[in-house]
Protein backbone atom coordinates (compact mmCIF):
# COMPACT_ATOMS: atom_id res chain seq x y z
CA UNK A 1 0.00 0.00 0.00
CA UNK A 2 1.07 3.62 -0.25
CA UNK A 3 0.84 5.93 2.31
CA UNK A 4 0.79 9.47 2.35
CA UNK A 5 1.33 12.57 4.77
CA UNK A 6 0.46 16.33 4.29
CA UNK A 7 1.59 19.13 6.23
CA UNK A 8 2.74 18.70 10.14
CA UNK A 9 2.32 15.22 9.93
CA UNK A 10 4.57 14.98 6.86
CA UNK A 11 6.99 17.02 9.08
CA UNK A 12 6.73 14.79 11.79
CA UNK A 13 6.69 11.58 9.71
CA UNK A 14 10.12 13.01 8.15
CA UNK A 15 8.65 11.83 4.51
CA UNK A 16 5.32 12.70 2.52
CA UNK A 17 5.38 9.33 1.29
CA UNK A 18 6.22 5.46 1.36
CA UNK A 19 5.13 2.21 0.34
CA UNK A 20 4.17 -0.34 2.78
CA UNK A 21 3.13 -4.26 3.01
CA UNK A 22 -0.09 -4.21 5.06
CA UNK A 23 1.10 -5.42 8.59
CA UNK A 24 -0.46 -8.65 9.33
CA UNK A 25 -3.39 -8.28 11.50
CA UNK A 26 -4.38 -4.72 10.38
CA UNK A 27 -7.45 -4.00 8.52
CA UNK A 28 -8.60 -0.66 9.95
CA UNK A 29 -7.39 2.78 9.37
CA UNK A 30 -7.71 3.63 12.93
CA UNK A 31 -5.22 0.39 13.65
CA UNK A 32 -3.00 1.61 10.81
CA UNK A 33 -2.89 4.55 12.25
CA UNK A 34 -2.06 2.56 16.23
CA UNK A 35 0.55 0.57 14.27
CA UNK A 36 2.35 3.82 12.70
CA UNK A 37 2.29 5.35 16.03
CA UNK A 38 4.40 2.16 17.70
CA UNK A 39 6.55 1.47 14.51
CA UNK A 40 9.23 4.35 15.38
CA UNK A 41 9.67 8.04 17.04
CA UNK A 42 8.24 9.62 13.89
CA UNK A 43 5.35 7.81 14.37
CA UNK A 44 4.73 8.78 17.94
CA UNK A 45 5.17 11.95 17.59
CA UNK A 46 3.08 11.97 14.33
CA UNK A 47 0.27 9.78 15.75
CA UNK A 48 0.72 11.71 19.58
CA UNK A 49 -2.98 12.79 19.58
CA UNK A 50 -4.91 10.42 17.42
CA UNK A 51 -8.03 12.66 17.52
CA UNK A 52 -6.71 14.92 15.66
CA UNK A 53 -5.22 13.35 12.87
CA UNK A 54 -7.56 12.61 9.71
CA UNK A 55 -7.17 10.35 7.01
CA UNK A 56 -8.39 9.43 3.64
CA UNK A 57 -8.57 6.34 1.63
CA UNK A 58 -7.96 5.97 -2.25
CA UNK A 59 -8.67 9.80 -2.18
CA UNK A 60 -11.36 9.46 -0.44
CA UNK A 61 -12.36 10.49 3.81
CA UNK A 62 -12.16 7.78 6.02
CA UNK A 63 -13.05 7.26 9.47
CA UNK A 64 -10.48 5.18 12.12
CA UNK A 65 -13.44 2.41 11.69
CA UNK A 66 -12.87 2.14 7.67
CA UNK A 67 -11.37 -1.23 6.12
CA UNK A 68 -7.82 -0.63 4.48
CA UNK A 69 -6.60 -3.06 1.71
CA UNK A 70 -2.84 -3.88 0.42
CA UNK A 71 -2.98 -2.04 -2.60
CA UNK A 72 -4.81 1.02 -1.10
CA UNK A 73 -3.62 4.91 -1.01
CA UNK A 74 -3.91 5.92 2.99
CA UNK A 75 -3.67 9.31 3.65
CA UNK A 76 -2.89 11.09 7.11
CA UNK A 77 -3.27 15.12 7.56
CA UNK A 78 -4.25 17.73 10.21
CA UNK A 79 -7.60 18.34 10.13
CA UNK A 80 -7.99 21.07 6.93
CA UNK A 81 -7.55 24.66 6.46
CA UNK A 82 -8.43 25.78 2.91
CA UNK A 83 -10.67 28.22 2.04
CA UNK B 1 -21.88 22.22 -15.02
CA UNK B 2 -19.20 23.43 -12.52
CA UNK B 3 -15.69 24.41 -13.33
CA UNK B 4 -13.69 23.68 -10.59
CA UNK B 5 -9.39 23.94 -10.89
CA UNK B 6 -6.41 24.13 -8.33
CA UNK B 7 -3.81 26.13 -9.82
CA UNK B 8 -0.69 27.80 -8.55
CA UNK B 9 -1.34 30.91 -10.62
CA UNK B 10 -3.44 33.73 -9.86
CA UNK B 11 -7.22 33.73 -11.04
CA UNK B 12 -9.09 36.66 -12.81
CA UNK B 13 -12.99 37.04 -11.25
CA UNK B 14 -13.92 39.24 -13.93
CA UNK B 15 -13.27 36.90 -16.73
CA UNK B 16 -14.68 34.12 -14.55
CA UNK B 17 -17.50 36.18 -14.09
CA UNK B 18 -18.10 36.88 -17.71
CA UNK B 19 -17.83 33.06 -18.72
CA UNK B 20 -20.42 32.42 -16.06
CA UNK B 21 -23.01 35.07 -17.60
CA UNK B 22 -22.06 34.88 -21.85
CA UNK B 23 -24.89 34.34 -23.58
CA UNK B 24 -27.16 33.25 -20.82
CA UNK B 25 -30.68 35.53 -20.44
CA UNK B 26 -31.81 33.28 -17.72
CA UNK B 27 -29.32 34.07 -14.52
CA UNK B 28 -31.30 36.65 -12.22
CA UNK B 29 -28.08 36.88 -9.81
CA UNK B 30 -24.65 36.07 -8.80
CA UNK B 31 -23.35 35.47 -6.02
CA UNK B 32 -19.46 36.21 -5.40
CA UNK B 33 -16.83 35.16 -3.32
CA UNK B 34 -13.29 35.61 -3.06
CA UNK B 35 -11.13 34.57 0.41
CA UNK B 36 -8.08 36.70 0.16
CA UNK B 37 -4.25 36.29 2.66
CA UNK B 38 -5.04 38.51 5.45
CA UNK B 39 -1.87 40.45 6.48
CA UNK B 40 -1.00 41.67 10.01
CA UNK B 41 1.48 39.39 11.85
CA UNK B 42 1.34 37.29 8.47
CA UNK B 43 4.34 37.88 5.92
CA UNK B 44 3.30 34.57 3.48
CA UNK B 45 0.97 32.01 3.48
CA UNK B 46 1.56 28.63 1.64
CA UNK B 47 -1.07 26.27 1.04
CA UNK B 48 -0.07 22.72 0.11
CA UNK B 49 -2.86 20.44 -1.06
CA UNK B 50 -3.60 16.32 -2.00
CA UNK B 51 -3.38 16.93 -5.58
CA UNK B 52 -4.92 12.90 -6.12
CA UNK B 53 -7.71 14.27 -3.88
CA UNK B 54 -8.34 17.87 -4.14
CA UNK B 55 -9.98 18.12 -7.49
CA UNK B 56 -12.40 15.40 -6.51
CA UNK B 57 -13.30 16.72 -3.38
CA UNK B 58 -14.09 20.31 -5.03
CA UNK B 59 -16.05 18.88 -7.90
CA UNK B 60 -18.37 16.73 -4.81
CA UNK B 61 -18.81 20.11 -3.14
CA UNK B 62 -19.93 21.75 -6.00
CA UNK B 63 -22.55 18.73 -6.62
CA UNK B 64 -23.70 19.02 -3.27
CA UNK B 65 -24.51 23.02 -4.58
CA UNK B 66 -26.32 21.85 -7.25
CA UNK B 67 -28.15 19.05 -5.70
CA UNK B 68 -29.45 21.73 -3.07
CA UNK B 69 -30.24 24.78 -4.81
CA UNK B 70 -31.33 25.67 -8.54
CA UNK B 71 -28.29 26.58 -10.17
CA UNK B 72 -27.24 27.86 -13.81
CA UNK B 73 -23.89 27.55 -13.39
CA UNK B 74 -21.12 27.74 -10.50
CA UNK B 75 -17.22 28.01 -10.60
CA UNK B 76 -14.41 27.79 -7.96
CA UNK B 77 -11.22 28.21 -8.43
CA UNK B 78 -8.31 27.09 -5.25
CA UNK B 79 -5.20 28.66 -5.53
CA UNK B 80 -1.83 26.69 -3.92
CA UNK B 81 1.49 27.48 -3.47
CA UNK B 82 3.14 30.59 -1.65
CA UNK B 83 0.62 33.66 -1.23
CA UNK B 84 1.30 37.22 -0.04
CA UNK B 85 -0.91 39.35 2.06
CA UNK B 86 -3.91 40.47 0.09
CA UNK B 87 -3.23 37.53 -2.36
CA UNK B 88 -6.02 36.14 -3.89
CA UNK B 89 -6.53 32.28 -2.49
CA UNK B 90 -10.23 31.15 -3.95
CA UNK B 91 -12.60 32.69 -5.62
CA UNK B 92 -16.18 30.83 -5.71
CA UNK B 93 -19.12 32.10 -7.71
CA UNK B 94 -22.78 30.94 -8.16
CA UNK B 95 -25.83 31.68 -11.00
CA UNK B 96 -28.81 30.82 -10.50
CA UNK B 97 -32.83 32.31 -11.40
CA UNK B 98 -33.06 34.10 -7.90
CA UNK B 99 -30.50 35.89 -5.59
CA UNK B 100 -31.17 34.06 -2.97
CA UNK B 101 -30.18 30.65 -4.01
CA UNK B 102 -26.77 32.40 -5.78
CA UNK B 103 -25.46 33.65 -2.56
CA UNK B 104 -26.86 30.58 -0.40
CA UNK B 105 -24.87 28.73 -2.55
CA UNK B 106 -22.30 30.67 -2.45
CA UNK B 107 -21.88 30.74 1.41
CA UNK B 108 -22.08 27.16 1.22
CA UNK B 109 -18.87 26.38 -0.86
CA UNK B 110 -16.73 28.45 0.82
CA UNK B 111 -18.64 27.20 4.09
CA UNK B 112 -18.17 23.42 2.95
CA UNK B 113 -14.10 24.04 0.99
CA UNK B 114 -13.12 25.06 4.40
CA UNK B 115 -13.64 22.18 5.88
CA UNK B 116 -13.64 19.48 3.30
CA UNK B 117 -11.14 20.26 0.69
CA UNK B 118 -7.69 18.96 1.23
CA UNK B 119 -5.56 22.23 1.71
CA UNK B 120 -3.03 23.03 4.24
CA UNK B 121 -1.99 26.83 5.33
CA UNK B 122 1.21 27.39 6.68
CA UNK B 123 1.64 30.72 7.95
CA UNK B 124 5.36 32.84 8.22
CA UNK B 125 5.20 35.57 10.42
CA UNK B 126 7.16 39.05 10.98
CA UNK B 127 9.38 36.89 13.50
CA UNK B 128 10.85 34.37 10.91
CA UNK B 129 8.93 31.76 12.69
CA UNK B 130 6.14 29.70 10.45
CA UNK B 131 3.23 27.69 11.94
CA UNK B 132 0.79 25.55 10.73
CA UNK B 133 -3.10 27.27 10.68
CA UNK B 134 -5.25 25.29 13.13
CA UNK B 135 -8.27 24.37 12.10
CA UNK B 136 -11.31 26.42 14.11
CA UNK B 137 -14.64 25.16 15.42
CA UNK B 138 -15.85 27.93 14.20
CA UNK B 139 -15.74 26.60 10.94
CA UNK B 140 -16.91 22.92 11.63
CA UNK B 141 -20.43 24.81 12.72
CA UNK B 142 -20.69 27.10 9.66
CA UNK B 143 -20.45 24.40 7.21
CA UNK B 144 -22.95 22.34 9.65
CA UNK B 145 -25.55 24.68 9.51
CA UNK B 146 -26.18 24.16 6.07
Amino acid sequence: MKLLYFAWMRERMGRAEEDLALPPGIATVGALADWLRGRDAAGAAAFAQPGVVRAAVNQEFAQPSDPVHDGDEVAFFPPVTGG
Amino acid sequence: MATVRVQAEPFDPGAEVAALLAGRTDVGGLGCFIGTVRGGDTVAMTLEHYPGMTLRALQAIAQQAEAQWELLGCTVIHRHGRLLPGDPIVLVLATSPHRQAALDATAFLIDWLKTRAPFWKQEERADGTAAWVDARASDDAAAARW
